[in-house]
């Protein structure tokens, strides 16, 4: 393999688009997610919550752990924004401290897993043979296997503070359905004139994986990297909720509303503040997947629109339902059938 | 076809047996049962406890693989070992096996049902205030997980009672303890009982199905054959159900093996919350106590709902796709 036929394969690839004067694809996307109300709205509401959790600890007056023996179980105030727990820690501060930590778990479960199914995926549909059949069989084995018993069985073992190793637990349970719908996708591309030309250059299997199969399937996989925040964030909540989530002294979202459950009906800010701000944050990031399904693909928006402005007969194509389910499902009930 | 469901179904078995074997070297390489006779007062005897434990196949002392033999001797003729407290698994699990299949039941056939009802009525009137409606509301209840939603219906049921004047919602347990009365009011006072536990697990589950099935709806409802079957003389209705739903059904179908795992983790959140004591409960319980065989008991029941449900699916499948049936 010569550095000039790379090269070449290169240009080719960026020749269709500099032909024409057409704004690149991803401007265009970007233009097509901010005529998305609702991808805007999501997006202005998580970039509220990312403000909130790093610069309201800052500005809250108490400490994250420092507890006020003045004040136990006290309704908000003005002292106490979102009033204390039975121990009289500010509910403000380590609410703020555990939506940091929910946020940044979602982000880089979602990073974490996609890569994983990105790469498992293309393998397995590029290479086929016996390759696919071992990657695949793991892929099943791993969506039987009783994720929660699994994750609950292994959580509470971690050291304390060592909650990037529950990221890679939570990462290892959430990328199987992501990566056979790649797997499919991977399949189709191999056929492509532009993969069939890297390959006849001699291009190695991982080159054209990583440089041409992969980074053509950029748009199902961003979709499914927010399905899987929402997935990961879904999880984290659940497992957190017996204790086998977040170990102290970290929080989250979920150990902080697994704390409020108890005092919830008498003592209702124990609870809510932290409930509604997860609905909230999920909420949102459906929003944006959605949003951003849209704009990624056009089948899917002329599919919403079609009964009010009937698309071309040609647009419209045979109707096949059982290839391709994955795709046209939207975002946030695959992440509810996700989520452990 | 029954070639097909045939071998679906030793995949199954097989996959069931990997993941239940998994669960059995997980659970016992990690949890240490040991801490049972530790917390012990007065403390035994180490001999004692050291002779207890291998007598229950429970000793990390003993290798690995002869204990899993010893178990999987067990499983095959039937019985799934003891809890470290020296009780029959067995018995635990004749005892819950029911409430949690009556909760997940219940659940999944009024989820699914429901919620596929929902979706091809709001695809059919795309754009009207049914179809907003019930969109926005699948969209929020898609956004709560189980556990939040569950102690929000609890909260909910609290404010109501109040409001009433009366326990009309109960929320602890599965029956009331003790409670004198007849047949019919053993009735009601079950219902009462599973009215909130149940709404928890289907809610979610509607919504998925909601939304699945507007979008799997939608694709089909402009499609050639169901403009076929209205220009032969079928009324719009008929050919709604008949050939739009039934086509679009088939994807949903297959969506019910994935959805049903979380059923079962969700099984697990609602048992707890509202005091029912199912397989859920023991999982909770038996990881705190280190309770090995419950465990795989526990994961071992969970894999073979998942693989019921998955096999259920199949067979839908078949019925619903000539396809499959003829190759």
């Amino acid at each position: 393999m010569t550095q000039q036929a790379e090269l070449l394969v290169d240009d080719q690839e960026k020749g269709p688009e500099s032909e024409f004067e057409t704004p690149g694809r991803w401007r265009t996307v970007w233009r097509q997610l901010l005529k998305s109300r609702q991808a805007m709205i999501g997006l202005a509401v998580l970039a509220v919550l990312f403000l909130m959790a790093y610069i309201g600890p800052l500005i809250s007056p108490w400490e994250f752990g420092e507890p006020d023996f003045t004040a136990f179980y006290q309704p908000p105030s003005p002292e106490h924004w979102w009033g204390t727990t039975q121990t009289g820690q500010d509910i403000f501060t380590s609410t703020m401290v555990g939506l940091q930590k929910s946020l940044i778990i979602g982000l880089l479960v979602a990073v974490v897993s996609t890569t994983v199914a990105a790469v498992v995926g293309a393998f397995a549909g590029y290479l086929l043979g016996l390759t696919d059949k071992a990657l695949m069989w793991v892929t099943d084995l791993l969506l039987v296997l009783p994720t929660f018993v699994i994750l609950s069985i292994l959580a509470p073992r971690l050291d304390s503070g060592s909650w990037l190793i529950f990221v890679v637990l939570l990462s290892a349970f959430l990328w199987m359905v992501t990566a056979k719908m790649v797997r499919g996708m991977a399949i189709s591309l191999k056929e492509r004139e532009y993969v069939l030309a890297a390959r006849y250059m001699g291009l190695p299997a991982w080159k054209i994986i990583f440089r041409h199969i992969i980074p053509n399937m950029s748009s199902l996989l961003i979709v499914d990297a927010t399905i899987n925040v929402v997935a990961a964030i879904l999880a984290e909540t659940s497992l957190s909720y017996f204790g086998f989530g977040i170990q102290p002294p970290d929080v989250s979202l979920g150990s902080l509303i697994a704390a409020g459950t108890r005092p919830a009906p008498t003592h209702p800010w124990t609870f809510w503040f932290a409930a509604v701000l997860l609905i909230v944050t999920v909420l949102a990031v459906n929003l944006v997947g959605d949003g951003l399904r849209d704009a990624l693909d056009p089948r899917a928006k002329a599919r919403r629109r079609k009964r009010r402005r009937p698309a071309p007969a040609a647009a419209a194509g045979p109707v096949r339902p059982a290839a391709g389910t994955g795709r046209v499902q939207g975002t946030s009930e695959k992440a509810a059938g996700k989520a452990p | 076809m029954a070639k097909f469901l045939l071998r679906r179904l030793a995949n199954y078995v097989l996959l069931v047996f990997v993941a239940t074997s998994f669960a059995y070297v997980l659970a016992a390489t990690s949890l240490d049962a040991r801490t049972y006779f530790e917390s012990q007062t007065p403390r035994p005897d180490p001999a004692a406890v050291e002779m207890i434990l291998t007598e229950r196949n429970l000793n990390d002392n003993d290798p690995l693989a002869e204990r899993y033999v010893r178990w999987l001797g067990g499983v095959v003729t039937g019985d799934l070992g003891l809890t470290v407290q020296g009780t029959s698994v067995n018995d635990d699990v004749q005892r819950r096996i029911g409430v949690t299949l009556r909760l997940i039941v219940l659940g999944a056939v009024i989820g699914s049902v429901s919620g596929v009802a929902i979706g091809a009525y709001a695809a059919v009137k795309q754009y009207k205030i049914f179809d907003r409606v019930s969109t926005v509301t699948a969209f929020v209840l898609l956004s709560i997980p189980t556990v939040v939603l569950a102690v929000i219906l609890q909260i909910g049921a609290v404010m109501i009672n109040d409001l009433l004047g009366m326990r009309l919602l109960l929320y602890s347990g599965e029956y009331s303890a003790g409670l004198q009365a007849d047949w019919w009011g053993t009735l009601v006072d079950r219902l009462q009982h599973l009215i909130l536990p149940t709404l928890s697990l289907a809610l979610g589950q509607l919504a998925a199905y909601m939304r699945y099935q507007r979008n799997m709806m939608l694709d089909v409802l402009d499609a050639d054959f169901v403009r076929t079957a209205m220009a032969k003389g079928l009324t719009r209705r008929v050919a709604m159900r008949r050939h739009a739903l039934r086509t679009a059904l088939i994807p949903v179908v297959t969506y019910f093996a994935f959805t049903f795992g979380v059923l079962m983790a969700g099984a697990i959140f609602t048992e707890t919350i509202f005091a029912w004591h199912g397989m859920g409960e023991l999982l909770v319980h038996s990881i705190a106590g280190n309770d090995i065989n419950s465990v795989v008991a526990v994961a071992g029941f969970s894999a073979v709902c998942v693989l019921l449900a998955a096999l259920a699916s199949d067979v839908a499948y078949a019925w619903l796709d000539p396809r499959v049936r003829v190759s």
